[in-house]
Order: C-alpha cells, then structure tokens, then sequence
C-alpha cells in the first residue's frame, strides 16, 4: 500500500524506478556521487557499475566529483547574458573564490553555469542548494555570499520568485482566477468516461507543452487500451528557455493541476498519477507536495475517490535531475524509470506502451489545469474565450528586452503586435517564439495571430508558451550561435543528425562571427539544418535548427552583412585568417 | 499466419506480412538501404544511426523504426533521400576522428564498407577533431573512442551470463561516449569478446591481439559489393573539350609522396601518359615555377604550415582544375592525427621531452627561413576551391589513372569497388 507522504515509489513500481531519487539524494548530501556509492549501487540495483555510471553522467545537477557545501548554480541563458551574466559570473568567482565550474579551495562553494532555470522574467538568476536567487548584481551577490560565510542558510534568505502575472484576459482568466477546489471533480464524476472524452474533444484543447496534439485523442487511445496497470504523467520539466509557465501555474493554482491528473485518471482507467518535476523547481515541491497531502486528507486522493466506489488514484512527485531533454515525453518516461533521458524511437506510442511499457497519458501542466478549469467552470466559458477553431486561452512566459517581463495569459487570436506593446517592448527587431526551438520572427510580422490554427492558416503562429524579445542592438549570430551550443550540450547524444549536426553549425556559424563565411558557407547552414530536421530522432533534433532556418530567410540582409567582403576575394580562394592559423606558432620566436 | 499486406517502395508493388520490420522487407526485395544500428529482430529497433533515412507516406524517416502497414508508401532512392543517407555517413566521418590507414579494423568495418557502397570520396563537412581518450584499461578491450558511432549495438548485445551490461553510454551531447566496465567485461569468454568486436560496427572496441587475424586485402569488405549494380553506372566527372596535349601540374603539401608514387604505379600506362600529356610544376620533373597555365593541378597533402597555403592558392590561380589526390590532401589524412592535440604540446613532445633528445640542447625550430606551422593541419578544400577528390592512402594507381582521363579527356569509366578505397 502506498503511504502518501512517506512512500516515494508506488507498490506497482519496480526499485528500478528510485535510481535517480537515490542518486539525488546521494548528491544533495553528500555533495558527489563516489565511486563507492557506484559500486554499492550497482550492487542494491544488481546492475552493473557502467550503468549507474551512465546515469550519473547524464544529469547535469549530479556530479562524479566533489561540489562544495554549497552548490551554485548559475544561469548562463541568454536572457540571462542579456540582463548582466558576466558581471554577477565575476562577482561569484570573487566572492567565492571559485572558478566557473570548479569548487573553491576550501570546499565551501561549487559554481557552475546551467541553462535556463525558469527564472527569465527576473534574470540574472541562480539556484544556490536549489534556492532560488533573483534579479541579481555584484552587489547583491557579495551580500548573499557573505552571509552564507557567516552561516546563513541559503533556505533563509533566498528570494521567492513573484509570480510577475502581468495580463489576464478581460473576458476572464482561465488559469489564474479562483478555482473552487473539488468541484471539477464533482462536475467530472457525474459524467461516463466518454462523455468526459466529448467534452474535451468539443472544447478542442490541445497539448500545451508545444506539440499541440488533441488532448482527447491521446486520453481516448489511452482508454481504449486494455490493461490492469496505466498512469497519467504531468510533464513538468519545462525546460525550453525563456518558458516559465508552469512555475507560475504549479506556485499559484496546484490544485488545478491536481484535479486535472485525477480527472484524467477518471476517464482512462489509470490509478496511479507521477509530475515530473524539474530538477531545477526543487524549491516549489514542498508546495506542490503539502496540496497534494491536502488532497489526500480531503479524500480526493487515495482509495474511493470523492466517495465514487471503486475509484483509486495516488499521486507523487519525480524530481528531474537536470536535463532539457527530459521534457520529450518518451525521454521523460525513460528518465522515471531510473535510466540515462533518452528519446525512444515511435516504434511503440506512450499510449500503447508508456512507463514501465503501460499505456500511459503524458500531459503539460497547462493542460490539466485547462481540463480541470473545464469541468469546473463548464464547457461554455471556456470556449466563449479565443477565436473559432481555437477556443480558450494560452499562457505566454514572456521575457528578454521589454520592461514588464512576466505572465501573459492571452486570448487565443491576439496578435503578437498587442503582446509587444503590453509588455512594453520599445525597439524589438528579433522575437523568438517558444524559444530556440521554435520560430523567429520579425517585426514585418508583427500582426500574426497567436493561435492553433498554424497549420491550417499558415499565417498564425502557434505558441508552446515563451515569447523572447530581442533589441535591434543585440548581435542575430551570437544569439543563434548560444542557441545551437544549447543544443550541443543538450542532444541525448544517440543519433548522429542531432549531436554531429549542433556541433558542425555551431561551427560554422563560428565562420560567420569571425567574418570569414561566404554565401556558400550561408547555403552549407541552411542544407546541413534541413538535413538535421529530416533525420533526427526525437524533437530535439528535428526543430533545433528552426530558428537558423528561419532567421537566414527573415533576416537575409543581416546575414549578409556579415560575410567576407566579396571584394576582398579571389576566384577559387577560400577566407582564411593566416594570423589566427600561425599564432600559436608564433609564440616560439625567440 | 499473419496477415500480408500491400506496400509500395519506389513505386514496386509488394506483399509483405503486416507488421515487419521495413528494412528487412525491403532488403528481401532486393532494394539497398544502407544501415548500420539496424541488426535483425531487434525490439524496439534502435534506431540510433539514422542512416538507413527513406521517405514514408511522404515523410522523411529511418526504415528500422517502421512497421509494415497496408498501402504503405516508400521511397528510396529518390536523389534526396540517397544524399541524405550519405550526408549522415558523412557526418559520422567529420565527428570522428577516422583514421582508416591505421585502424586494425579496416576492411572489416561496416562504416567504411558503407562509405564506399556510397561511393563517398570526401565529406562536405569539416572535420570536427574532438580530442577523444583512448581507454587501454580493460585487460583484454582497448575502446578506441576516437571511432565510435554511437550506434548502441554493444550496449544492447553486450551482456555478462548473469545479465550485467557491458558497455553503457556516458555523458550527453557533443561529449557522449560508450564507456566500459572493466569488472564484467572480465567475465566474457573469449569467445563473447570477440564478438562484441565483431558486432561494432566499427573499429572502437578491439580485442587485444585477435584483430589482425585476417590481413588487410582479404578481409570482409575488401574485395566485393552488396549492391548488384556497383559500378554499373558509368562516371563521367566532366564534360565537353578536344583531344590535345594538356598541360599538367603536381605538388605534396603536407603528405609523405606516396600518392605521387602510386602515381608511377600507372606501369607501361606512363608510355601513353608521355605522350598525352606534360608535366610542368611538378617534383617528378623539379620544375620548380609554373612556366604557363595548367589544364589540371594534382594536389597531395593537406595543409600544415604557411608554405602549403602560399603553393596551394597558385595552384589555384594557375590551373583550371584542381584535383585532392589522397586522404591527406581531402581532410588531413594521418598528419591531421595532431589536430586533437594542441601544437605547443605537440611540439614540446617532439623537440623537448622526446627519450632521444638531449635536453639542454634542444630548442624548438624557429628561423623565417622556415614555413610556420599552422594551428592544426587544414584540408585542401578549407583553403581554396578543390573541383574533385580522389580518395585512398595511397588511391590506386588504376584508379587514379580513370579518373585523370576521365576528366582530361572525358573518356567515362567505371569505379571498380576493388579500386574504391580509403587505405
């Protein structure tokens, strides 16, 4: 039987599942994973030491090596770079004594850059112990250092982020009004499974991670499926930068995300519900966590669900351990099953075979609280919101150059010119749209339409929740350059277009930064992006290189700016900076 | 019996029983779709190389992830997709650090043996040199990490008796290697370990002393295809001119002369060759300075030092067509061995801390009389425009030979896969 709050495994789980809650556990207390606790976990899981090891290496917040006492961890995201990263680096380096991914003589401090933390709207950000740190300056930096010198516990005297809700819709707010906890339930039980399967499929909602796949489909082929065993999984690992939606949402309506997985597992079938939580929130599980007990008290967790016999459904959180690529579901699914975040192949649907191979939903956080909001507040109010064919509203993490960074929940059909303005962005010229992974734009588009519809329209855009403003001053190579290092360090690292492919553009767009590309070199990117796009395995790879392809089309005249001066070039002679090549040689003259 | 359904791969009607697994459907009919995770009855498939990328019901995707489905529509050897399977060998070529001449595997190795069913003969992308360690300590295995693909075969395949993983991924990204253990890899037979030798589809896991078991020349993929129709297709590289004495030029940068040498190769060959055509700038005549304009410049050697560069860019200027002759001259080839390694170190190694110098005496060489070395050494084609590549360490003299005339000439020839070869 699964005691909530102590249990951190359901009975149905295998001890294969707990691999990363020990190897976190191991981390955050002991500061490393020795070589001695490699051996004796391979020894308690019966597996060998190359495979813990594997796992280990995987997650960036879990270390071969010592960290320090206290552990750092500084955003190194563009935002971040954009709002004074270099200066808050340096301050760290000085006041711990630590260089940037290395633990300080003494062993008091590790610092180490991460990316985005989900923290962009009060960037620079960094995560001490995993208590989050905002807004910060040199000055605010040398003030928290000392004080953990003098013994302060970084668990008392971090900044809870604000949740920056800066625009609900007039016609009301799906997300962020009051939710009457227990009522979705209520309204949900009333109806059979397939009643509840039409309601969504009339209220078109779409999963909110970014893939936009009818809700009702994936909740109806889950259904269908004929097993003893199934569970509803909330991704929670949103780790696209510049997104922090559902740090927002799990800090402000937990509840709704709660009845969301519970109604969920009403309709497929399923008993057991997992969030998993990136590594990076740590900090707002306790939250999350004392909801859920609440859930359990008020008997809407547990076994008989709201007094509807025979109902059982218990919930429990995963914690991630620091990887963006744990956010591609079946990654996800590998990652709670205690294995090294690698993509499966489509060869089986996580509908027909999803954790530990049962036929498992895998939901965004902002489209269980849409459920729940659903069936709590009816069909009608919802779909009264957005436009035809895309009813309700979409919440929009924006952040970068405008001067009220934060929360937009927008109605379907705004245009992104509105955003601009409600978030008063003064001079932008580069957007990014769902972060790096998603589209750019320029302002010659403007008056598109944030939407669902993309697909059908083609004129609007789609948005998986993170809208990243950028200045006409900021360099388009360096930001495109950041991006695809991003994605160097990200790719699980197991199929050839996606780890050879971030690595030979970021290549090349080194050429384009140092002057010395031609356009030929601009028609390499493009081909080698597409090759990138057809073949890769998972998401990652196929829409890492987007933004490349699309900033080349939509800001030609940029690009060409930047190429080596034709003039300068003779027929058949590639660019080539000889001081640069003999430089090193150079240092052995007498 | 499991019901049979109908597909279509390049616009042949098949039957196959649902629910297989594409690759091998298409393989039974005699289409070729190069791979190198796939392995029979895998399950899930692992998907993990991409090479054998076909287009499915009009998208872009591996055929070992695919299931055979009713009205189900393949194609494969459109002109795309077959560059796309080539570009992803390619990349597997310029991530790693391949150097066939001095691995044990050759001739043995899939990669290579795919490279040249493709017909290959340089990649369009610049070779990446990540500095990789090679691991010696396993007491039987040495994981050259410089040659894997990633592929996950020996993750999957390689198992102790008692069920324990071998082999296992480390790291992610850019800095994903296979790592070993040492404790069970201990506990392999002999037999077992050479087959995990075997099952790469490389030369990154090696067995001490069982790899040159065969010598090269015989080995697996030394001597035929897989492909019914290799070298069916004539090659004609360039077209439209008039027979007459054309005018040729030749140089080694930074290689060892054995492309010139396996030139000479050409035999009685050279008789003809006296009459068609002659050499100017040239070591075999040590004619020093161009006296005119050449029809063909031969280049042998990448580029290591400020010299290469100066000879290579004339070259360019004074000839219409530029040829790489050989490895080194393509990508670096075993010059390019120290382009992982930074040159102060390579150097110091060299002319400091080597056993056989004296170390008060030793200095490293610098005087303006001399070419100064580069960074790292270059490719040809990362310096000037190259028009073609000839592939080889040394290429064969035959070959070589074709491929002059061919485009001197125009005459077409076939590529012989005996002749196709990367050492």
């Amino acid at each position: 039987m699964y005691q909530p709050g102590t249990d951190r495994l359901f009975e149905v789980e295998p001890l294969s599942s707990y691999l990363l809650n020990e190897l976190r556990d191991i981390q955050m207390s002991e500061g490393y994973i020795s070589d001695e606790k490699i051996s004796s976990l391979a020894h308690k899981y019966d597996i060998s030491k190359v495979e813990v090891e594997g796992v280990v290496t995987f997650y960036h917040f879990l270390h071969r090596k010592p960290t320090g006492r206290h552990v750092v961890y500084l955003n190194n995201s563009l935002t971040s770079v954009i709002k004074g990263y270099e200066r808050v680096k340096e301050s760290f380096e000085r006041e711990t004594g630590a260089l940037m991914g290395s633990v300080d003589r003494t062993g008091t401090f590790g610092l180490f850059s991460t990316p985005c933390i989900g923290l962009s709207d009060q960037e620079p950000a960094a995560l001490i112990d995993f208590y989050p740190f905002i807004n910060l300056n040199a000055i605010k930096v040398k003030d928290i250092i000392n004080s953990i010198k003098q013994g302060a516990s970084p668990a008392d005297i971090c900044d809870y982020p604000a949740d920056n809700i800066r625009y609900t819709p007039i016609s009301g707010s799906v997300f962020f009004s009051d939710f009457k906890e227990g009522l979705s339930l209520e309204n949900a039980f009333r109806l059979s499974p397939e009643e509840i399967i039409e309601e969504l499929k009339k209220s078109q909602l779409a999963g909110r991670g970014g893939a936009f796949f009818p809700t009702w489909m994936k909740w109806d082929a889950t259904r269908k499926q004929e097993s003893r065993l199934k569970f509803i999984i909330c991704n929670a690992d949103e780790g696209e930068p510049g997104t922090f939606k559902d740090r927002v949402l799990i800090n402000s309506q937990a509840a709704m995300l709660i009845e969301g997985m519970i109604i969920g597992g009403n309709t497929a079938g399923a008993s057991y519900g997992i969030i998993y939580l990136r590594g990076e929130y740590l900090w707002l599980e306790e939250k999350l966590n004392t909801k859920i007990q609440e859930y359990y008290q008020k008997g809407l967790l547990g076994k008989n669900i709201g007094g509807k016999a025979g109902f059982d459904f218990d919930l429990r959180i995963q914690m991630g351990a620091g990887a963006y690529v744990c956010g591609e579901e079946t990654a996800l699914l590998e990652s709670m099953e205690g294995k090294r975040g690698e993509p499966r192949t489509k060869w089986y649907l996580p509908v027909e075979k999803g954790y530990l191979q049962m036929p498992t939903i895998i939901n965004n956080v902002e489209t269980f609280c849409a459920v729940a909001r659903i069936f709590e507040q009816g069909l009608e109010s919802y779909c009264e919101k957005g436009i035809p064919g895309s009813p309700g509203t979409k919440i929009i993490s924006v952040s970068g150059d405008c001067s009220l960074p934060g929360i937009y929940e927008i109605e379907w059909g705004m245009t992104v010119a509105e955003l601009l303005e409600l978030c008063e962005a003064n001079n932008p010229y580069f957007i990014q749209v769902s972060g790096p992974s998603g589209e750019c734009i320029s302002m010659k588009e403007k008056y598109r339409r944030i939407s669902m519809l993309d697909l059908l329209a083609r004129k609007d855009i789609r948005c998986g929740g993170a809208l990243t403003v950028y200045n006409s001053d900021r360099d388009l190579i360096m930001i495109l350059s950041k991006y695809a290092e991003f994605f160097k360090h990200e790719s699980c690292g197991i199929c050839t277009p996606c780890r050879a492919g971030n690595y030979l553009i970021e290549r090349k767009l080194d050429k384009l930064k140092n002057g010395l590309a031609s356009g030929e070199d601009l028609e390499d990117i493009k081909s080698w992006a597409n090759i990138m796009k057809a073949s890769s395995r998972c998401g990652l790879g196929k829409t890492a290189p987007n933004s490349m392809i699309m900033a080349m089309e939509k800001f030609a005249d940029y690009f060409y700016k930047r190429l080596y001066p034709t003039d300068n070039q003779h027929e058949g002679i590639v660019a080539f900076d000889m001081e640069a090549a003999i430089a090193d040689y150079e240092k052995y003259k007498n | 019996m499991a019901k049979m359904v109908n597909i279509e791969i390049d616009g042949l009607p098949i039957q196959a029983e649902e629910g297989r697994n594409l690759i091998q459907v298409a393989k039974e009919n005699g289409f070729f779709i190069p791979s190198l995770c796939y392995y029979e009855n895998m399950d899930p498939p692992l998907g993990t190389c991409r090479t054998c990328t076909c287009r499915i019901n009009g998208k872009p995707g591996p055929a070992c992830t695919e299931k055979v489905r009713e009205g189900m529509q393949v194609e494969v050897n459109k002109a795309d997709l077959v560059d796309m399977r080539k570009s992803i060998i390619e990349m597997m070529f310029s991530e790693g650090n391949h150097f066939c001449p001095s691995c044990e595997k050759s001739g043995n190795c899939d990669l290579q043996h795919i490279a040249y069913e493709l017909e290959i003969s340089h990649t369009r992308f610049p070779h990446l040199f990540k500095d990789r360690l090679i691991d010696y300590n396993s007491k039987r295995m040495v994981m050259e990490h410089n040659r894997c693909i990633k592929c996950r075969r020996c993750v999957e395949e390689v198992l102790t008796d008692d069920g324990k993983r071998v082999f296992m991924y480390m790291n992610r990204g850019n800095e994903t290697f296979v790592g070993i253990d040492y404790e069970q890899e201990a506990k392999l037979s002999e037999e077992q370990a050479i087959n995990a030798m075997n099952i790469c589809p490389t030369g990154t896991i090696i067995v001490k002393g069982k790899s040159f078991s065969k010598p090269f020349g015989q080995r697996a993929f030394d001597l035929s295809s897989s492909q019914k129709n290799y070298g069916k297709k004539p090659v004609k590289l360039s077209r439209g001119a008039v027979m007459e004495k054309k005018i040729v030029a030749t140089a080694s940068l930074a290689g060892c002369f054995g492309c010139h040498m396996s030139l000479l190769d050409v035999d009685t060959d050279l008789l003809d060759l006296i009459e068609l055509v002659e050499f100017n700038k040239s070591p075999l005549t040590d004619i020093k300075k161009f006296a005119h304009r050449c029809h063909i410049g031969i280049i042998e050697g990448g580029c290591c030092n400020d010299e290469n560069i100066e000879v290579l860019r004339e070259f360019r200027e004074k000839c219409d067509i530029l040829v790489s002759l050989g490895e080194c001259s393509i990508w670096g080839g075993l010059p390019a061995m120290r382009n992982t390694v930074p040159l102060g170190e390579c150097l110091e190694e060299a002319y400091l801390n080597s056993f056989s110098n004296d170390a008060a005496k030793s200095t490293i060489p610098y005087h303006e009389d001399i070419p100064k070395l580069l960074n790292r050494v270059y490719a040809c084609s990362e310096i000037v425009k190259i028009d073609y590549f000839i592939p080889g360490c040394p290429p064969s003299a035959g070959h070589i030979w074709k491929a002059i005339k061919n485009l001197l000439w125009h005459e077409e020839y076939s590529i012989l896969y005996s002749e196709f070869k990367y050492d």
